[in-house]
């Protein structure tokens, strides 16, 4: 079999914030009622269906509320498509799609103290009072994106594969040195 | 800068994430109907300037299509709410009217 290899193939970048590719990781979506949808996940891998514009993180990944009635979960590569099997019997004969999309995404992780300075850059978010573990999916200056915060310091972009190195050129450039706002520290 | 809310997944937003889908409550008139109600579903469209219900789709977001009274005029938002409506709840025309009092109603 071939190595799997991401969009953005490890690259990092260092300026106001790190930038890095999560590397590959594997990501289903579902799509379905989401009480449908939280009973598969929590007999699959434990977690529930996140609440609205939330994430869900355990030992065995994150689900992330995507829209009213869709998905996305993220676990390491290799584990995706056992999982999606999993989920699919259990939610066999019900009305909810299951397909494995990690090849189609590019995940790109920011981190620093000015991280929410350099997202407001090119996301039209008000990120004053956005929460840890909070998600907002949006544009990322002309590609769709979504973005979650992990931790305090710690965020996380998800955006299609074919725009992976627009997504993070675009971060990269507006995190050069010299270009501080300081709106948010 | 239009700043609209989504009624579907709460985000309130500006313009840009959105996109406009054209007027709102059309009936549509299909195969059988009349040349004179086909043209009109077709093409005739009120256009006004002042209150009017769109479609608008929270395309960069959640992607779900929902429906907004606004005012072409003042571009002030009376209010969104969902798609599968058939006509405007009585709250949005009731906050319309007492914006607008010389609003002559939604029909």
């Amino acid at each position: 079999m071939s190595d799997a290899v991401s969009a953005l193939n490890g690259q990092r970048a260092s300026g106001l914030v790190d930038l890095a590719d999560a590397g590959p990781m594997g990501m289903i979506t579902l799509r379905g009622d989401l009480g449908l949808l939280g009973g598969a996940l929590g007999s699959v891998l434990g977690l529930s269906a996140p609440e609205l514009r939330r994430v869900v993180s355990g030992e065995k990944g994150q689900v992330l509320w995507m829209s009213p009635d869709e998905l996305l979960v993220v676990l390491p590569y290799a584990e995706a498509p056992g999982v999606a099997a999993a989920l699919e019997a259990a939610l066999a004969g019900q009305f909810a799609t299951v397909a494995v999309v990690s090849d189609a995404r590019a995940l790109i992780r920011v981190s620093g103290a000015q991280a929410r300075d350099v997202l407001a850059k090119l996301m039209p978010i008000d990120f004053a009072d956005f929460a840890v573990g909070e998600l907002r999916r949006s544009r990322l200056a002309q590609v769709a994106a979504a973005v979650w915060r992990d931790s305090a310091d710690e965020w996380s972009v998800v955006c299609f594969r074919s725009v992976a190195g627009y997504a993070f050129e675009a971060l990269a450039t507006v995190a050069q040195p010299g270009g501080e706002v300081g709106l948010y520290h | 800068m239009l700043l609209l809310t989504c009624p579907c997944c709460g985000v309130s937003a500006e313009e840009t994430e959105f996109t406009n889908g054209g007027e709102a409550h059309l009936k549509r008139f299909g195969p059988g109907s009349s040349d004179a109600d086909y043209e009109a579903y077709m093409f005739a469209r009120k256009n006004p300037r002042g209150v009017h219900f769109e479609r608008w789709r929270h395309a960069y977001g959640c992607g779900k299509w929902f429906l907004m009274a606004r005012d072409t005029m003042t571009l002030e938002v009376y209010g969104a709410y969902k798609a599968q409506t058939t006509e405007p709840p009585a709250d949005i025309q009731a906050k319309i009217k007492a914006r607008r009092p010389e609003w002559e109603g939604y029909k």
